[in-house]
Order: structure tokens, then C-alpha cells, then sequence
């Protein structure tokens, strides 16, 4: 069934909702980055720019707690590392040319990686990379710019429990990545050494000292001898 | 975030696609490519926790705890991303109004 019209049609419909639903997404993060007080240009800038949602959520929410921008960026570009690995996992798969693989570059996140790799064939895959990276770009960003607006809308953030809207996006964020028990040493340990950091150093710190979970985690990973990633590509963002 | 701030971010996010893309599979060993893998749920768990219980780098319990559970309970009961995010909203907002 290589690239058939029926297979094709029914990955890039697959490949434009999912593009809609992290439209969605990307109202959430420009409420959230117009509350952090980011400005408009600047968020946009993030969207059209950065363009790995988690990584963008990553560094408004460490400013929105009080901490300083090189903690934002540094606990970003940690989180924005796995981009890599998509990158090499995708390499083969995205053909010749360097202006086209250059512009590959900037769509190889979560979402068009996971895609294409859900394709049974190097055509299909290829497509569905295009489509997805595509639709999640054009998306991504007019729900920010949507966000930006609906954030000028409501005003005071506490009021409507926007605070809260952080670390609830994490929650649903992290979900599958704690399927594995590797995931879960990390996230635990993680999360105690982020609380017991806080009364010690300065804001944004904790979160750049509980990379260090990572340590322990790949030790039981190691052990458990089992050669895959926690779920190698995962949901939302 | 200032401007210069966002495009080191922005550069330094497109670097590391770009790092990979090129390199294909010659970078860095399976125990590097696993580490980096393992990032995702240590920093998203350190931020939950941040966001939730830290006010001027000291320790405080109130109204977002609220919004933890829902979102936690949300999550679980595989709700979509928006529904997640809006409940633990509004537990929030509904708990600090009555507090």
C-alpha cells in the first residue's frame, strides 16, 4: 500500500488533528506567557521561533516563578535536547537537499516524530512528517497569538486560577513519560529534589538541580536491561 | 524574558534539531541518548512542584494544591489536555474564593 491514496489521505487527516489539537495547546501557553508578563512580540517570537512547546512552557513558567533567564533558557535547551535525538532518528527518513533538511530541522519535535514514525513505509513516514510538523507550525502559532489576546481578555490571573493552569499542563504533559519505571524514579526524585532545594537557592536553580535525577533513573534503567527510551516519543508538545 | 534571552533560546532550540538531523545516527552513545530521554519527567515533575508549592523560594501549601489533585485526578481519567488545565482552574479559583 505504498503512499495509496487511502493510506495517504488518512495520515494527513490524522497529521491536521493533531495539528488542531496542539493549536489548543498553544492557546494555553499564550495566556499563560501574556501572565508571566512576556510580551506579544516576544511570545510570538517564542512560537514562530523556539517552536517545541514543552521547552517554551518550560521557560515562562521558571520566569513566572521569579527565576532569572539564564535558568529559563538552560532548563529549556535540557528539555529541547531530546529534539536531538528525534533529529537522528528522523535523519534518514527526510531525504536530500540541505535548504529542505534545514527546514526539516526546525518541525522535528514530539509530534511529527511520532507520526512518522507510526508509518509503515519510508513515503508514508516522509509525508506524514511533512504534514504533521506543517499543520503543528501553522497551528502552534495562531493558538498562541489567540492566547496572547485571550490573555489581555481576563485580566487578573490568580482570579481565575490561572497560576494554576502551570503546573496542570505538566501534569497531563508528563503523563506518558512515567509509564516506565525509569520515568518514575526520575520524576519522583526529581520532584523531591526540586521541594528540599527551594529554601536554599535562588529561584529557577531547583528545577536545573533535579536534572540530576536523571542520574539514579538511568541506573535502574540500566539494570532492568531493557534497551528502549520511556516511550521514545511521546504526546502533546 | 528579555529579547536577547528568547533567541539564545530560540537559536540554541533549532541548533540542537538541526545537531541532530545532521548527525544521524554517528552522535553520542546509547547511555547519552537514554539520559536525555529521561529529562522529559524529571524537569516536568520539578516544575509541578515549583509552580505548586513554591512562593519566594520558600515552601507554602494553599489554593493550587487543589488544582494539583484535580489535574492529577484529570489526567488519570485520561481527560483532554484542555479539559485538564481548565478543572484545575477552576478548583483553584473556587478554592481560594472560599479560603
Amino acid at each position: 500500500m505504498s503512499n495509496s491514496p487511502a493510506s495517504t489521505s488518512s495520515h494527513r487527516r490524522d497529521s491536521i488533528l493533531l495539528g488542531v489539537a496542539v493549536g489548543v495547546v498553544g492557546v494555553t501557553f499564550g495566556v499563560l506567557a501574556d501572565s508571566a508578563g512576556l510580551s506579544p512580540a516576544r511570545t510570538m517570537a517564542m512560537s514562530l521561533l523556539v517552536f517545541t512547546g514543552a521547552s517554551q512552557f518550560l521557560a515562562v513558567g521558571v520566569v513566572a516563578s521569579g527565576g532569572s533567564a539564564v535558568s529559563a533558557v538552560t532548563g529549556a535547551l535540557l528539555l529541547g535536547a531530546r529534539n536531538a535525538m528525534y533529529g537522528m532518528r528522523m535523519s534518514p527518513i527526510l531525504g536530500p537537499g540541505a535548504v529542505r533538511r534545514a527546514a526539516a530541522s526546525q518541525l522535528v519535535i514530539d509530534e511529527s516524530t511520532a507520526m512518522s514514525l507510526a508509518q509503515d513505509n519510508i513515503d508514508d513516514s516522509r509525508d506524514a512528517f511533512w504534514v504533521t510538523g506543517l499543520a503543528v507550525y501553522l497551528f502552534w502559532n495562531l493558538g498562541t497569538a489567540g492566547g496572547v489576546w485571550l490573555g489581555d481578555v481576563v485580566g487578573e490571573p490568580a482570579v481565575w486560577g490561572l497560576d494554576a493552569a502551570f503546573p496542570a499542563s505538566f501534569v497531563a504533559l508528563i503523563g506518558p513519560h512515567i509509564v516506565t519505571k525509569p520515568g518514575q524514579v526520575a520524576a519522583v526524585l526529581a520532584a523531591a529534589i526540586a521541594l528540599l532545594a527551594v529554601p536554599f537557592t535562588p529561584a529557577g536553580l531547583p528545577v536545573l538541580l533535579a536534572a540530576l535525577a536523571v542520574g539514579p533513573a538511568l541506573a535502574v534503567q540500566r539494570r532492568s536491561h531493557r534497551p528502549t527510551g520511556p516511550a521514545g516519543v511521546e504526546g502533546v508538545t | 524574558m528579555s529579547w536577547v534571552a528568547v533567541l539564545t533560546l530560540a537559536a540554541g532550540a533549532y541548533l540542537l534539531k538541526l545537531v541532530g538531523v545532521v548527525a544521524g545516527d554517528r552522535f553520542g552513545t546509547p547511555l547519552f541518548r537514554q539520559a536525555v530521554l529521561l529529562m522529559p519527567p524529571a524537569l516536568f515533575a520539578a516544575v509541578i512542584m515549583l509552580q505548586t508549592f513554591e512562593s519566594d523560594t520558600s515552601l507554602v501549601l494553599d489554593a493550587r494544591a487543589w488544582g494539583l489533585l484535580a489535574a492529577c485526578v484529570a489526567t488519570w481519567r485520561r481527560l483532554p489536555f484542555m479539559v485538564i488545565v481548565l478543572i484545575a482552574m477552576a478548583v483553584t479559583a473556587i478554592a481560594r474564593l472560599v479560603s
